[in-house]
C-alpha cells in the first residue's frame, strides 16, 4: 500500500514539473522571426515556466500554412499577422476578439498607435489584433535630379507631381524614365486610389466601386504616366536590381515602403545626400496611402491566451518597440516610441511619420488581396494590352462582384434570417 | 472456392490500401467539385452550397484557363518530342560500342532525374539571367543578341521547355536503353552483311524494335508533362504575362492561394479527362501505325 502511495504520489510530482513548463508556440512571418528571438530571453526571465517557441515562416509559404494549420487544428498561441490578412482569418472565426485584454492593459493603448493601422484590425466593430510594427509605401526621390530639373522639393499633390515628371522625362532623354510603377505591382496604384473619396467597394463590401469617378481619376494619372513616357512599361524581374538603376538614374522616383531605407543606405553608400522620401503626393491635398504592417493575433484555439497576450504586451512595450526597430528597421507602431533619438533623427523616416497619420485601410474583406491582383491584372492590360479604360474598368468591376457573390448571398442571407 | 477465398485474402490488403488512399481521396475531390468550398465552408460548413456543374461551367467559360490550357498545350507539344528526341540520342550515345566509362556517363546524365527542383531551378535562373547568364553569354559569342529568356512573354516558355527537358531526359533515357539492349544483335550483324548504312540500321532495326518502349515512354512523358507546375512555380510564378501560366498552376492558385476548393478539383478532373483524351489519341496513333 505505501509503495503504491509513493508511486502515486512520485507521478504527481513527475506531472505537476511536466505542467510546470508552457510552450507558448508563437509563428513569425519572414526575417522578423530572427531578430524577435533575441528579445525573448527577458520575457522567459520574467515568466519563469513559460518558454516560448517561434517558429519562422516564409512570407511566401505563410499564407498556404496558416489556413493549413487552420484546417489542421494546429494554429499556434501568438502569430505576427499581415494587417491584410486579418479580415481573412476573422471571416474564419480564427482570431481571439482582444478589446478585452486592451482595456486591461497599461501598455497597449488604442490612442498611441496611428488610427489607420490600428482600424486595419478592427473587423465589424471587433479588435483583432494589435499593431507590432507599420508601414505604407510613399515616394523616394532622386534630389540631385529633381533639382536638375528645376525643382527644390518633392512634389505635394498630383499637378505638382506630373510637372515634375514631365521636366524629369524632358532632362533625361529617351532611354531613363521619370518614375518606376513596376506592373507586377498593385500597391502603387492601389496608394494612388486610396487617397479619393469614393470607397473601392460599396454595398457593404459586396460590389466593386471601380467605375467610380475616383477610381478613374487614380487609373487615368497611373495610366498617363506611362502613355507620357514617364514610367517604363516593365515588372520588377525586367529591372533585376531597383537599387542600382534608381542609383543609374533610370529613375527618379520609386513607390516603395521603408525596408527599402536600409537597403538604399546600404547597397547604394555613394548616393548619400542625392535622394530622399516624401509623402505620396496628394490628391486635392488628400494624401496618405494604404496602411500596411503586421500586428500580433492570438488564435481562439489557444489554451494559453493570457500567457500569449503577455507576450504582444511585452513586445509592445516602449523598449521592445525600439529595439526592434534598431535590430530590423521597422517602423514601430507607437506613436510615442518614434520619440526614440535615433528615429526621430533619421531624416528618411520623417516621412513616413507625417504619411502613417493619414493612412486608410484597404477593404476589409477576406477576398481583397484576388481582388487587388485583379487591379494588376487590370492595369496589365490597358498599358500593355491597350484595353480602353472604360471597358477595363467595367471588366474589373464584373471580376470584384464575381469574386465577392459568395460573400454577397451570405450576407443577404444573413439578413433575411434576421 | 477456397482458393478464390485465398486469393481474396491476398488481395484485400492491396485493395484497401487503395481504396483508402486513392479510391475514396478522388471521390471525395469529384464531390468537391460539385460544390463551391472556399474560405466560408471551411470557417463553417453550413456554409457549403451544392452547385452541381457550374464550377466545371465557370472554368470553361474563363478565359485565364483556356490561356492556361494553350500554354500547357505548347509545353507538351513542344516539350515531348524534344524530351524523348534527347533520351534516345543519349541512350544510343550510351548503347555504342564506342563509348567509354559508360557507368560514369549513366550516373551523370541521370544526375538531373534526382536533384531537386528547387536547387537545380536557382542555377537555371542564373544560366538564363539576361545580362549576366552563361547562357547569353554563348549566345553573344555567336553574335546573337542577348535574350530576356524569362522576363519576355515569348521566349518565357522555351526557357522553361529547355529547363524541363534537362531535368527529365534522364529517366526516360534508362529505360530506353534497357530497350536497345535487348535488340538483339544477329538484326544488326545481318543487316551490316546485307551492306545497310547505319541510318538505316537505326530507321529498320532500332525504332521498329523500340515500339512498344517509345508508346510507354511517350505516354508516361505527356501525362508527366501535362501536369505542369513547379518548373513555372520556382522560376517564373507563371509571369511574365501569365506566358508559363499552366492548368495546374492555375489550380494550384485557385485551391492554395484563394481556397476555392471546389473549383480547383473541377480543375483537377478537367485536366484528368484531357490526359485521358490525348493518352487514347496517342495509343490509336500507335495502334494504326503498327504493321498489320
Amino acid at each position: 500500500m505505501r509503495i503504491l502511495l509513493a508511486a502515486a504520489l512520485l507521478v504527481l510530482c513527475s506531472c505537476a514539473r511536466d505542467g510546470g513548463v508552457t510552450t507558448l508556440r508563437f509563428w513569425t512571418i519572414g526575417r522578423e522571426g530572427e531578430v524577435v528571438a533575441q528579445l525573448l530571453p527577458a520575457f522567459e526571465r520574467a515568466h519563469p515556466g513559460v518558454r516560448v517557441e517561434v517558429q519562422q515562416i516564409p512570407l511566401t509559404a505563410a499564407h498556404e500554412k496558416l489556413l493549413t494549420a487552420f484546417a489542421g487544428d494546429a494554429l499556434p498561441d501568438l502569430c505576427q499577422l499581415g494587417n491584410t490578412w486579418i479580415p481573412e482569418f476573422a471571416a474564419l472565426g480564427a482570431l481571439e476578439p482582444l478589446q478585452p485584454y486592451v482595456d486591461a492593459s497599461d501598455v497597449v493603448r488604442s490612442d498611441d498607435y496611428f488610427s489607420g493601422v490600428w482600424d486595419t484590425n478592427v473587423i465589424d466593430g471587433a479588435l483583432y489584433g494589435v499593431p507590432w510594427y507599420v508601414d505604407t509605401r510613399l515616394l523616394f526621390y532622386r534630389s540631385d535630379l529633381l533639382a536638375q530639373a528645376g525643382f527644390d522639393h518633392a512634389p505635394r499633390d498630383w499637378d505638382e507631381w506630373r510637372r515634375v515628371m514631365a521636366a524629369i522625362k524632358r532632362a533625361a532623354g529617351a532611354d531613363k524614365y521619370a518614375i518606376l510603377l513596376p506592373l507586377n505591382e498593385f500597391e502603387p496604384l492601389l496608394g494612388l486610389a486610396l487617397q479619393q473619396p469614393e470607397p473601392l467597394l460599396r454595398d457593404n463590401g459586396t460590389r466593386g466601386n471601380f467605375e467610380s469617378a475616383g477610381f478613374r481619376r487614380a487609373v487615368e494619372f497611373y495610366v498617363d504616366a506611362f502613355r507620357n513616357g514617364w514610367a517604363p512599361p516593365m515588372s520588377n524581374t525586367e529591372i533585376s536590381n531597383v537599387w542600382d538603376e534608381f542609383a543609374r538614374g533610370f529613375y527618379a522616383f520609386y513607390i516603395t515602403g521603408p525596408w527599402q531605407i536600409g537597403e538604399f543606405k546600404r547597397r547604394e553608400p555613394e548616393l548619400a545626400g542625392r535622394w530622399g522620401t516624401a509623402p505620396l503626393p496628394g490628391f486635392e491635398g488628400n494624401s496618405g496611402g494604404a496602411a500596411g504592417g503586421s500586428s500580433f493575433a492570438i488564435f481562439h484555439s489557444s489554451p494559453n491566451k493570457p500567457i500569449a497576450w503577455a507576450l504582444a504586451e511585452y513586445l509592445s512595450a516602449l523598449p521592445q518597440q525600439q529595439a526592434f526597430y534598431t535590430l530590423t528597421g521597422d517602423l514601430p507602431a507607437r506613436r510615442s516610441a518614434w520619440d526614440f533619438p535615433q528615429l526621430k533623427q533619421d531624416e528618411y523616416a520623417r516621412a513616413f511619420r507625417e504619411q502613417l497619420e493619414h493612412v486608410v485601410s484597404t477593404p476589409k474583406v477576406p477576398e481583397w488581396e484576388r481582388i487587388a491582383q485583379e487591379m494588376r491584372l487590370m492595369a496589365e492590360r490597358i498599358i500593355r494590352g491597350g484595353a480602353p479604360i472604360d471597358t477595363a474598368l467595367r471588366d474589373f468591376d464584373a471580376k470584384a462582384d464575381a469574386i465577392l457573390a459568395k460573400r454577397r448571398s451570405l450576407l443577404a442571407a444573413k439578413s433575411a434570417a434576421r | 472456392m477456397s482458393t478464390q477465398r485465398a486469393a481474396w485474402v491476398f488481395i484485400t490488403p492491396a485493395l484497401l490500401v487503395i481504396g483508402v488512399f486513392f479510391a475514396l481521396p478522388v471521390a471525395a475531390a469529384l464531390a468537391l467539385s460539385l460544390t463551391d468550398f472556399d474560405l466560408y465552408a471551411l470557417a463553417d460548413i453550413k456554409n457549403l452550397r451544392f452547385v452541381g456543374l457550374q464550377n466545371y461551367a465557370d472554368v470553361l467559360a474563363a478565359p485565364l484557363f483556356w490561356k492556361s490550357l494553350l500554354n500547357t498545350v505548347y509545353f507538351v507539344g513542344v516539350g515531348v518530342p524534344l524530351s524523348i528526341a534527347a533520351s534516345l540520342g543519349a541512350a544510343l550515345l550510351l548503347n555504342s560500342p564506342l563509348a567509354r566509362m559508360k557507368g560514369l556517363f549513366r550516373t551523370a546524365l541521370f544526375a538531373p532525374v534526382v536533384t531537386t527542383v528547387v536547387a537545380v531551378a536557382m542555377i537555371w535562373r542564373y544560366l538564363f539571367h539576361t545580362r549576366y547568364g552563361l547562357i547569353n553569354f554563348v549566345l553573344v559569342h555567336f553574335g546573337i543578341a542577348p535574350i530576356d529568356w524569362l522576363g519576355d512573354p515569348h521566349y518565357s516558355m522555351p526557357a522553361i521547355i529547355i529547363f524541363a527537358v534537362w531535368k527529365n531526359f534522364g529517366y526516360n533515357m534508362i529505360i530506353l536503353l534497357a530497350g536497345l539492349q535487348g535488340i538483339p544483335q544477329e538484326l544488326y550483324e545481318a543487316a551490316r552483311i546485307d551492306g545497310a548504312s547505319v541510318w538505316r540500321q537505326f530507321r529498320h532495326i532500332t525504332l521498329p524494335s523500340l515500339r512498344p518502349v517509345l508508346l510507354l515512354v511517350g505516354i508516361i512523358t505527356m501525362a508527366g508533362y501535362f501536369q505542369l507546375f513547379a518548373e513555372p512555380y520556382v522560376m517564373t510564378r507563371g509571369d511574365p504575362l501569365q506566358s508559363t501560366y499552366s492548368v495546374l498552376y492555375y489550380m494550384y492558385e485557385e485551391g492554395f492561394m484563394w481556397w476555392n476548393l471546389g473549383r480547383a478539383s473541377a480543375i483537377a478532373f478537367i485536366l484528368f479527362a484531357l490526359i485521358l483524351i490525348a493518352t487514347r489519341v496517342l495509343l490509336r496513333l500507335a495502334r494504326r501505325a503498327e504493321p498489320s
